[in-house]
């Protein structure tokens, strides 16, 4: 390499490694199928209808026991709820999807050079709804051992990744919720390219609790329109969208400098081209609850730019895109940020549609979903939506409803917005060896 | 319940702690738990609480804290049952 090329591939940060725990499917491959075959992992508990919940469908990961008790020792796994054992899950996959080895744990190497952020919304709430609530309100303290605090602390998942693998660096979880997945990328993105770290694992993960969602059912912004047929219920952009789909589950995504992925020939997905992270404060028709408008186009512009391309460049978005009624607004701030009008509007898909909403996990699910649509050139469907709301009518043709073949898919936008009004706003390359 | 019944018992609550496999083969009266068999220090409070449950005793703080080897915690459980 020229001291010019080199000087060139600086800063540059690639994805090289994918693990991912979903409602419609554990593993790479089970998930890119599931996606392209309009899948959704969508289903009915009958525990939510006898607690009286209004919307008794949901997204969990099926056959998670079985993969935890293949990847994790006996004592790990008594201290592995449902949000650890779906982070460490999708860290594994993502870890050896990159070509590494897991390290024995006799081995006392540290890789001061690799870290983790790989962040929550809510977090163990399954923990603490059915063990530390009732014990200590029982008066039996006691009796909890010692595995309650890293189930119930905010970074129990990271920290127990960077025990899986010898992690030096920074090791930590951030929360903003249903934009934690897409920030933690940004967050190690932007440490890699600090220089700060050659390797990072970044995603989220969700436990699933019906403790998690309850709060959620309550505000009566889960749909309640279809829990007789639980795969129809996810509707993003849909005229007979009711409301969200809890989910859950986790993804992870290993990504590293270019110069330490071309180093150890790694394969490489595609090339993180830039983020941004903001707050729309919670003015401007924002809220806790609610987005403002100008923090969305703000954040999706300044990602462009961060990029250093033209908007134009932009070839889908995978959107927030929930099935409430912020979908017509999140279009909208996507046609304005991206000065696009709806017949030069980019594809744009819902992974959610097929696996509800995982809260804290979605955007690294998402994000996922990307990389596979990228390594594939196609772009997965949309499901639920064949009655597109009437305010976004002009730009159905920009709505997969099945596979759409892309073979010019290079570029694609993916963000998330939580509660907090807190958006954060990603770009990926498809690599080109 | 003979003191051979309780050791076997012991041995099995705690195995799925045990790092080492080796130091598990070759468990004996003088193995120390922590020391031989890489259990990780925090984790003696489950174990402890797994010999309540097993064995229907209460174990008080002090009488665990002079758990070491798998010997210590044959002779406790052995004493509590008397």
């Amino acid at each position: 390499m020229s001291d010019r090329e080199a000087r060139e591939n600086a800063g540059r940060v690639v994805v090289t490694g994918l693990g991912v725990v979903s409602p419609n499917g554990c593993g790479l491959e089970t998930y890119a199928e599931a996606l392209q075959g309009g899948v959704s992992g969508i289903r009915h508990f009958p525990l939510l209808e006898e607690l009286k919940f209004g919307c008794t469908v949901g997204g969990i990961p099926e056959g998670v026991d079985e993969i935890s008790e293949a990847y994790f020792p006996p004592d790990e796994l008594l201290a592995m709820n449902s949000s650890h054992r779906f982070g460490c899950i999708a860290a594994v996959d993502a870890w050896t999807d990159a070509g590494l080895e897991r390290p024995d744990r006799a081995d006392d190497h540290v890789y001061w050079e690799a870290g983790a952020i790989i962040g929550t919304g809510i977090g163990g709430l399954d923990t603490a709804g059915e063990k530390l609530v009732p014990f200590v309100d029982a008066g039996r303290t006691r009796r909890l051992g010692s595995t309650m605090v890293e189930q119930v602390m905010g970074s129990g998942v990271s920290a127990r990744v960077a025990g899986l693998f010898s992690l030096g660096n920074q090791v930590t979880a951030n929360s903003s919720a249903c934009s934690t997945g897409t920030e933690a990328i940004i967050e190690g993105f932007q440490r890699i390219r600090a220089g700060l770290a050659e390797r990072m694992l970044c995603g989220g993960t969700e436990g699933s609790s019906h403790y998690n969602w309850a709060g959620f059912d309550a505000m009566r912004v889960l749909c309640r329109a279809h829990n007789d047929e639980p795969e129809k219920a996810s509707r993003p952009m849909s005229a007979s969208a009711g409301g969200f789909v809890p989910g859950s589950g986790a993804a992870v995504l290993h990504i590293e400098s270019l110069e330490s992925a071309q180093g150890r020939g790694a394969r490489i997905y595609a090339e993180i081209l830039g983020g941004a992270i903001n707050c729309g404060g919670h003015r401007g028709g924002g809220s806790m609850t609610a987005p403002n408008p100008e923090g969305v186009q703000q954040c999706i512009r300044t990602a462009v730019a961060a990029a250093a391309i033209d908007p134009e460049e932009i070839d889908a978005i995978s959107g927030h895109l929930t099935a409430t009624g912020a979908d017509p607004k999140e279009m909208a701030s996507w046609a304005k940020g991206l000065d696009r009008s709806p017949e030069t509007f980019p594809v744009i898909t819902s992974t959610k549609s097929m696996i509800g909403h995982a809260l804290g996990a979605a955007g690294a699910l998402e994000s996922v979903a990307c990389m596979l649509m990228l390594r594939d050139r196609v772009v997965h469907p949309s499901i639920n939506c064949e009655d597109v709301h009437p305010e976004i009518e002009s730009y159905s043709d920009s709505i997969p409803h099945a596979v759409r073949e892309m073979p010019e898919l290079n570029t694609m936008i993916k963000a998330g917005f939580g509660f907090g009004d807190v958006n954060a706003c990603v770009i990926f390359r498809r690599w080109a060896d | 319940m003979t003191r051979d019944e309780i050791f076997a018992k012991v041995v099995e609550i705690v195995k799925p702690f045990v790092k080492s496999e080796d130091a598990l083969a070759a468990v004996n009266d003088e193995t120390n738990i922590l020391e031989d068999l890489k259990v990780n220090s925090a984790r003696l409070v489950d174990i402890i609480l797994n010999f309540e449950d097993e064995f229907d005793i209460e174990v008080e703080d002090e009488d665990a804290d002079a758990v070491n080897t798998v010997g210590d915690a044959v002779a406790l459980i052995e004493e509590k049952l008397s």
